[in-house]
């Protein structure tokens, strides 16, 4: 049973690594320099000079897709850090003061979440210029809720243990007791949800790029790459498979991470 | 407070809250929308016109009051490119979402259920191994890009499929059906995965219970005993996950509709936002997240009522 | 042991000749959670089996109809029904002729025993339809005479009711209704009052009494409840650790168990007179299968087990009028002592 439910935390943790690895190389080498245009090898079919082929610019895709992954985990990490920071303000605030602070968070927070994720980021987007920023304070927006949710719950949960009542009977204040008491034990259910929003940025940033609403050029990101394929696709099929998937990838070692996380936390439990 | 009150009540302020945070996202803006939507060389007379036109030259808390008003008659004014009702153009459009969305549903129905009894036959370590990274890998792929994959693989190398074409329900249904069984496709394969997740586990609950045991002593067949006692209580919660997962269905319409170039409310909000027509897109906007709200709701009662246990307090 | 059913007039309706059960899927192997058990059940008669649990009663009662877990299976002997039909040797498509219809079954937890998401309408009818072949009128009308016969009042809004809407007691009396519906030779109760109030076990065990009566159905009755056994049963037989260890009538067993574990069994019962004194209780637990070891299986606990009874295994032997026991001790004496605890 055990080995079992670790191959997930284990598979996620070995996908993950590889990309971020693969991110990190990206930022000092890459096969060919990403942006080089050379029309005269447009459209190639992978080969032993261009591994994954290139576009219809004469780029090459891997390098292309591999500094698409420094977008990738850009995006990931800044709306995940957007949502857990709004994530807790709102659900320390909620699961802490209660009541109608509580119910008028709540009720907010399901508002947001009734958007479904990408629409949400469509409104947002359209009431300014696309942009990367754009983008990551977007999909940053839509995480709050998610995180808000598990802390909420946690605090709710951990507010009246007696180890809180015990920090509280020796004089600890609101801060001591949220941040230093309460903090490590709901930090596995948190990191499970960084993990699963991570993957949701990714797939939404894919798709806002693929719509032209998301990221721009110059910078590079495997949804607007997509794109740019779908055009080319009876002549070279191969442009479409290199970033499709890679969101794959990324997408699935991230929510198998966040699974596997909660698998562990529920086996510990 | 009776439960459904209660439901009702907050079914009424999120309504209230997402109609809000829709209004209030096109005043965010800091100058002037008119402005905005016109650029920087329009005249002052231009933009005093389209001010007027939006209402901007009023105070905000009349401006939303009188919004949210119009919004209850499903009226969401006029549409700045097209020059027609806001409400006109997206029932328009609406059709084919609507048949994209069913279509997907009846395909997730079609294949999951199969596809989750059957996962559910197999048990032991390398079948759940199997399920899951099978069911995340369902999950993981992205559906605009499976929608493409679908295309190159049965409209350009089996050529199957027309590409890019839509034939109205109106000219010829059985063509639009067809035109709409790719895109219904990639939409339903995420949702396949879910079903197949949840169902395999909620049959392999049910069978582990004693009323199959009961069953299987008063002489029923197999077959008997999985779909008439256990099939139909382990699909209540499949239900409630298919209907809760709408939103997302219609999420994912709006980009295959680019995909695969369909004439539907989802392209039509990208025009939109394209071309900044705020009351399009405000319209379009609260339109998908009351029904994504709407079939929440829906989803949450019938599940009281088809569980007798709930049902029947 | 006994006698062989061979030389009978009539055959036994049940005869389990030396059933062996074992964990695992593969031959040969596994751990033996039966251990060449035999029992017979005659026309009319009710046949009890008490033991703690993990003693394999229960295991022996779904062998008949061929219920086992996935991770058992028959290692060996023979199930025999009406002397003609070998229930041990059956595909299940076979054996499915007689669940529900020959032999029935009533199991513990009427709770979690029926269906919650079916009517109990449906769970009588759907037995009737399945082997008597009734249309959906004639069901439905059969069966709101059944629920008649088992004491129910409003049979007919009783059909369209859940499984939840109902007592404990109301709940058990269904089982027992759609266990008779097709008038089977045999009824097998596995422990059917355990999971009920005491009042209500009198009135269950009543009902199946006055079903024994009416209809001559035979009794194999489960638990782990003396008084129960005693109460109800012509003839029991003690189980301890996938082994008979003692079989006779209640009479026999109860002016002079042959057996100790049956001694202390009967020395546990509560009764009135010992209101005050503090409940006995058998010393030890039932040995795990892996913990069986090569003597008898008891001798861990008996007071009385001398070093034969550690390395041997004693067989089961048939002493005055059929009264057996597997004891060494009772084997000195003939079959003539009273055990002791």
């Amino acid at each position: 049973m055990k080995r079992m439910k670790s191959y997930s935390l284990v598979l996620g943790a070995s996908f993950v690594s590889v990309l971020f690895v693969v991110m990190l190389i990206s930022l000092v080498y890459t096969p060919h320099p990403p942006n080089e245009m050379n029309i005269r090898e447009r459209l190639q079919a992978p080969s032993v000079r261009h591994w994954l082929g290139t576009d219809n610019f004469g780029r090459d895709i891997l390098s292309r897709v591999m500094v698409g992954s420094q977008t990738a985990f850009e995006v990931g990490a800044v709306s995940v850090a957007i949502g857990l920071l709004g994530g807790f303000l709102v659900g320390t605030l909620a699961g802490y003061m209660g009541r109608w602070v509580d119910e008028l968070l709540m009720r907010a927070t399901d508002a947001l979440l009734a958007f479904p994720g990408i629409l949400l980021a469509l409104l947002l987007v359209s009431i300014s210029k696309p942009s990367l920023f754009q983008t990551m304070l977007a999909i940053g927006i839509l995480s709050i809720p998610s995180f808000a949710r598990v802390i909420r719950s946690g605090v709710l949960q951990h507010k009246e243990a007696d180890y809180v009542k015990a920090a509280r009977g020796l004089g600890a204040g609101h801060a001591n007791l949220i941040f230093v008491q309460i903090a490590p034990n709901i930090a596995s259910s948190v990191v499970t949800t960084a993990a699963l929003s991570f993957s949701t940025a990714v797939l939404i940033e894919a798709a806002l790029s693929y719509l032209g609403l998301g990221v721009q050029p110059p910078d590079p990101s495997w949804g607007r790459m997509l794109n740019e394929a779908q055009s080319y696709l009876a002549k070279a099929p191969w442009f479409t498979l290199a970033p499709g998937l890679l969101i794959t990838l990324t997408v699935l070692g991230f929510n198998l991470l966040g699974d596997g996380i909660r698998d562990l936390r529920d086996k510990k439990s | 407070m009776n439960y459904y009150a209660r439901r009702l009540l907050t079914l009424l302020l999120t309504v209230l809250f997402v109609l809000l945070l829709t209004f209030a996202a096109f005043r965010i803006i800091p100058g002037n929308p008119a402005l905005v939507i016109l650029g920087t060389e329009a005249t002052d007379a231009q933009i005093a016109l389209l001010e007027e036109k939006l209402g901007t030259d009023r105070p905000l808390a009349e401006q939303f009051a009188d919004w949210l008003v119009a919004a209850f008659r499903l009226d969401f004014g006029e549409s700045l490119r097209f020059s027609e009702p806001v409400t006109h153009l997206i029932a328009g459009r609406l059709p084919v979402t609507v048949s994209l969305a069913v279509m997907s549903l009846v395909l997730t129905i079609a294949v999951g259920i199969p596809l989750g009894i059957i996962a559910s036959r197999a048990r032991g370590k390398a079948a759940d191994m199997l399920v899951t990274i099978g069911t995340q890998l369902g999950l993981a792929v992205p559906s605009f890009w499976m929608g493409i994959m679908l295309i190159l693989a049965f409209g350009l190398t089996l050529k199957w499929f027309a590409v890019s074409t839509f034939t109205p329900w109106s000219e010829n249904p059985l063509l639009a059906v067809k035109s709409l069984v790719l895109p219904s496709a990639a939409l339903a394969v995420p949702q396949i995965a879910i079903v197949v997740r949840y169902l395999r586990t909620s049959m392999l609950e049910q069978l582990g219970l004693d009323y199959v045991r009961t069953a299987r002593s008063k002489g029923l067949r197999e077959s008997a005993v999985l779909y008439k006692h256990v099939l139909k209580n382990a699909l209540l919660p499949v239900i409630t996950i298919i209907g809760i997962n709408f939103g997302e269905l219609l999420a994912g319409s709006l980009v295959i509709e680019q995909v695969f170039t369909l004439p539907g409310i989802g392209s039509l909000l990208i025009t939109a936002i394209g071309n900044r027509d705020y009351p399009l897109v405000q319209g379009l906007v609260v339109l998908i997240a009351f029904t994504v709200i709407a079939i929440n709701f829906v989803v949450d009662l019938s599940y009281r009522w088809l569980d007798p246990k709930i049902r029947l307090q | 042991m006994r006698e062989a059913a061979a030389i009978a007039t009539e055959a036994s309706l049940l005869d389990i000749r030396n059933l062996q059960i074992r964990l695992g899927r593969t031959r040969g192997a596994g751990l033996s959670v039966l251990d060449g058990v035999s029992l017979t059940v005659e026309r009319g008669e009710t046949i009890g089996i008490v033991g703690e649990s993990g003693c394999g009663k229960s295991v022996l009662s779904l062998s008949i109809l061929g219920l086992l877990p996935s991770a058992m299976r028959i290692g060996g002997g023979e199930i025999w029904y009406e002397g003609r039909h070998p229930l041990h040797a059956m595909t299940d498509r076979d054996i499915r002729a007689f669940r529900g219809k020959e032999i029935a079954m009533i199991f513990q937890d009427p709770m979690s025993s029926l269906n919650h998401g079916l009517t109990i309408g449906y769970q009588i009818t759907e037995t009737l339809r399945l082997h008597l072949g009734y249309s959906r009128k004639e069901a439905r009308e059969r069966a709101v005479w059944l629920l008649r016969k088992v004491g129910l009042p409003r049979p007919e809004s009783l059909l369209r009711e859940y499984p939840h809407q109902l007592s404990g007691g109301m709940r058990q009396r269904v089982m027992i209704a759609i266990a008779v519906s097709c008038n089977p030779g045999l009824l097998i109760a596995d422990e059917p009052t355990t999971a009920l109030d005491v009042t209500i076990q009198a009135q269950i065990l009543d009902l199946m009494r006055q079903i024994r009566e009416e209809d001559g159905t035979s009794i194999l009755l489960i638990s782990h409840d003396f008084g129960v056994i005693a109460d109800m049963c012509d003839r029991v037989l003690v189980m301890y650790a996938g082994q008979i260890v003692e079989s006779g009538t209640v009479d026999e067993l109860f002016e002079r168990p042959l057996h100790p574990y049956t001694a202390g069994l009967l020395r546990s019962i509560p009764t009135p007179a010992k209101k005050n004194s503090p409940l006995y209780s058998i010393e030890g637990h039932v040995p795990a299968l892996h913990e069986r070891g090569a003597g008898c299986r008891f001798a861990s606990r008996c007071a009385h087990a001398t070093e034969r009874c550690r390395t041997e295994q004693p067989e089961l032997v048939a002493y005055r009028g059929g009264h057996a026991a597997r004891c060494f001790l009772a084997e000195a004496e003939g079959g003539n002592q009273h055990a002791a605890v």
